[in-house]
């Protein structure tokens, strides 16, 4: 296991007449083959600490390392280059494109980053969807679509360009239980098999159960009743 | 490019009525702007051309363009000097030496040269009377320089040659008077001086007042007949390039001394006339595709607003700001060119439909058809406007779009 991704006493200020901190000196580390949930109370900043991790958006204090390189001497350019090549994300509200089907909404990123041909990059976007099990809806746009459906989508569109993380926000909050656990079982399967390290922020216990380590926020900072917690690989 | 453009392209598509409403304003806007200014431009060029053919390129006057200057004046430039009882010398009017001035003026190249003599005269027929221009011409040379051989409907300018008592009259002038070739008819110069004169051949130019108006006889008569011998009172040139007048004009006005006054100098209140008309023209036909732009410019905007969620995954996803503001870009883009090819089309379609009207205008007795230019140049500027507009109106929406943040847009969803 090497370590993906170091923050370094991040902290993000949002500046006005009341400056308000939502995340505040955080210090993490997560490595490859490496499942990490962040947990809190709503408002607490576990969002904002993963756009920061994500590269989204930029710390006001801190570094972030990904890979290995410091992305606070990064442009908007590189940042977006790098976040296209290194990270995939995976959101509450899945944020497929309407006007393409599974299949299109899957090559996006093969297609920007342009790294394998058209048609190797259709045969990779097919093999993601079925793997992921939804093979048999490539062809149909998000809207023929149930919720556990396009988050799969939405998950195999992450993994389109074989990132180092996937950072998922709330993935199972907009689904049932029976579709969030297996959208749970995926992203640690990743984990598991492809080594691919899970950062997500959750709510909900039953998925941050299977997490190899569980981080609580609390107003901004890392709570140290959560932090280091490494539970016990729970089986299933 | 190509994944820009396939957005672009599905973002349209998924708002099919907007976006044919926007297409509709860019298709008419062009089809108009083509059709207005085909038969803006065309009626320009028939009227020059009409003044170019019909007219002299240039005209050598019995006159000069700035007044004899005192000899006193010459000899001493700097002195203050006053003349008093100038008297004008009295001689007969006309271009003096012409034949020498003549041989100047056709050693310029690219130019044919007539000379004549043009006065007012009064035909006399059965008792009526009709006051007319009479041109003493040479028609050999005439005939180089003027389409009056064209819009012969009886005989020709060379009758003139072979009966030097022969006058050629307009068939306005025939039907006014009921004469017929071979009719003589009394002609009376200013000084009362009379000569009769057959008819020998009839012009129709289609003007009536030039039909009506004008005569033509041999220069040795009409010399003779207004007591001008040797004399001529103007020089008619006409050039292989038309637009080269100003320049030859001046070349000649320098070599001969005489006043040669170019079709364009002569025109220029016309032509400037016809300048400003061009730019109201303009500026109407584009207020109709800067009218459309706005219905780009409405539909980019709200496709930008409704898709601010999507634009928001494809920044966090690896997007570019540049590579979003292009998707929208392509959206106006796409709109300009399928509208521009389009609204050529129709704009062809409607040119087509314009030419077939025909009209009598006052004073013209043939029917004519509306003149309509088909020059490439409206074409290009037609669907560059439209472009421009299309890119332009875009181009705000697009902007906004590229400045989408989107941590601003995922926090708000979540």
């Amino acid at each position: 296991m090497t370590e993906v991704m170091r923050a370094e006493h991040v902290t993000r200020t949002l500046e006005g007449e009341v400056p308000v901190t939502l995340v505040r000196n955080v210090n993490l580390s997560v490595e490859s083959g490496e499942f990490v949930c962040i947990m809190g109370p709503s408002g607490s900043g576990k969002s904002s600490l993963l756009y920061l991790l994500g590269l989204l958006d930029a710390p006001t204090e801190g570094r972030v390392f990904v890979a290995g390189e410091d992305t606070s001497t990064f442009d908007d350019d590189r940042l977006s280059d790098f976040r296209l090549a290194r990270l995939g994300y995976v959101f509450q509200f899945h944020f497929l494109l309407n006007e393409f089907s599974a299949l299109e909404n899957v090559l996006l990123p093969m297609r920007k980053l342009g790294r394998v041909a058209e048609e190797a990059a259709r045969e990779r976007a097919a093999q993601l969807l079925a793997r992921l099990g939804v093979g048999d809806q490539a062809g149909k746009r998000p809207g023929q679509l149930s919720g556990g459906q396009r988050q799969r989508v939405a998950i195999a569109r992450a993994l389109a360009n074989d990132p180092l993380v996937i950072l998922a926000d709330e993935p199972t909050g907009n689904l049932d239980s029976v579709s969030g656990t297996n959208v749970r079982d995926i992203l640690r399967d990743l984990t598991r098999e492809l080594g691919k390290a899970v950062v997500a922020v959750t709510h909900d216990a039953n998925f941050a159960s299977v997490a190899d380590r569980r981080i609580g926020i609390v107003d901004g900072e890392v709570d140290l009743g959560w932090t280091g917690a490494r539970p016990a690989p729970s089986g299933t | 490019m190509a994944i820009a453009f396939d957005i672009a392209l599905a973002h349209l598509t998924n708002r099919k009525r907007q976006t044919l409403v926007s297409l509709g304003g860019v298709v008419l806007g062009v089809a108009f702007f083509l059709a207005v200014s085909s038969l803006m431009r065309g009626s320009e060029k028939d009227f020059l051309k009409r003044l170019v053919d019909n007219s002299p390129h240039i005209t050598v006057y019995d006159e000069y363009r700035h007044p004899n200057v005192q000899p006193a004046l010459l000899r001493w430039p700097d002195a203050a000097i006053e003349v008093h009882n100038v008297k004008p010398q009295r001689e007969t009017r006309g271009i003096r030496g012409w034949p020498q001035r003549m041989a100047f003026i056709e050693a310029q190249p690219g130019l044919r040269a007539a000379p004549v003599l043009t006065d007012s005269a009064v035909i006399d027929f059965a008792g009526r009377q009709q006051g007319v221009q009479l041109s003493g011409v040479v028609p050999d040379k005439m005939k180089g320089v003027s389409t009056l051989e064209e819009k012969m409907v009886v005989g020709s300018l060379d009758a003139l040659t072979a009966n030097p008592n022969g006058i050629i009259v307009g068939q306005g002038l025939i039907d006014k008077f009921s004469l017929h070739p071979g009719s003589v008819v009394s002609v009376v110069a200013g000084d009362g001086e009379a000569r009769p004169l057959r008819v020998v051949g009839v012009f129709r130019t289609g003007n009536s007042s030039y039909d009506e108006g004008q005569a033509f006889v041999l220069l040795k008569r009409a010399q003779s007949l207004f007591g001008r011998e040797n004399r001529i009172n103007r020089v008619v040139i006409q050039l292989d390039d038309p637009y080269a007048a100003q320049d030859v004009a001046q070349t000649i006005e320098a070599g001969v001394g005489y006043k040669s006054v170019s079709w364009i100098e002569a025109s220029e209140d016309i032509l400037s006339l016809l300048v400003v008309r061009n730019i109201v023209m303009y500026s109407v036909v584009s207020a109709i595709l800067v009218v459309a732009s706005f219905g780009i410019y409405n539909t980019i905007s709200t496709i930008v607003l409704e898709k601010t969620r999507d634009i928001a995954i494809l920044k966090s996803m690896g997007f570019h700001a540049r590579d979003i503001r292009r998707i929208f870009l392509l959206q106006g883009l796409i709109v300009g060119a399928i509208g521009s090819t389009l609204g050529l089309l129709l704009g062809i379609g409607l040119m087509k439909v314009l030419e077939r009207v025909e009209i009598k205008p006052p004073g013209i007795v043939e029917i004519v058809h509306l003149p309509l230019w088909w020059g490439p140049e409206q074409y290009a500027m037609a669907a560059a406007f439209a472009m421009l507009s299309c890119v332009a109106a875009s181009s705000l929406p697009a902007r906004r779009a590229g400045r989408v943040h989107p941590v601003d847009i995922l926090r708000g969803a979540a």
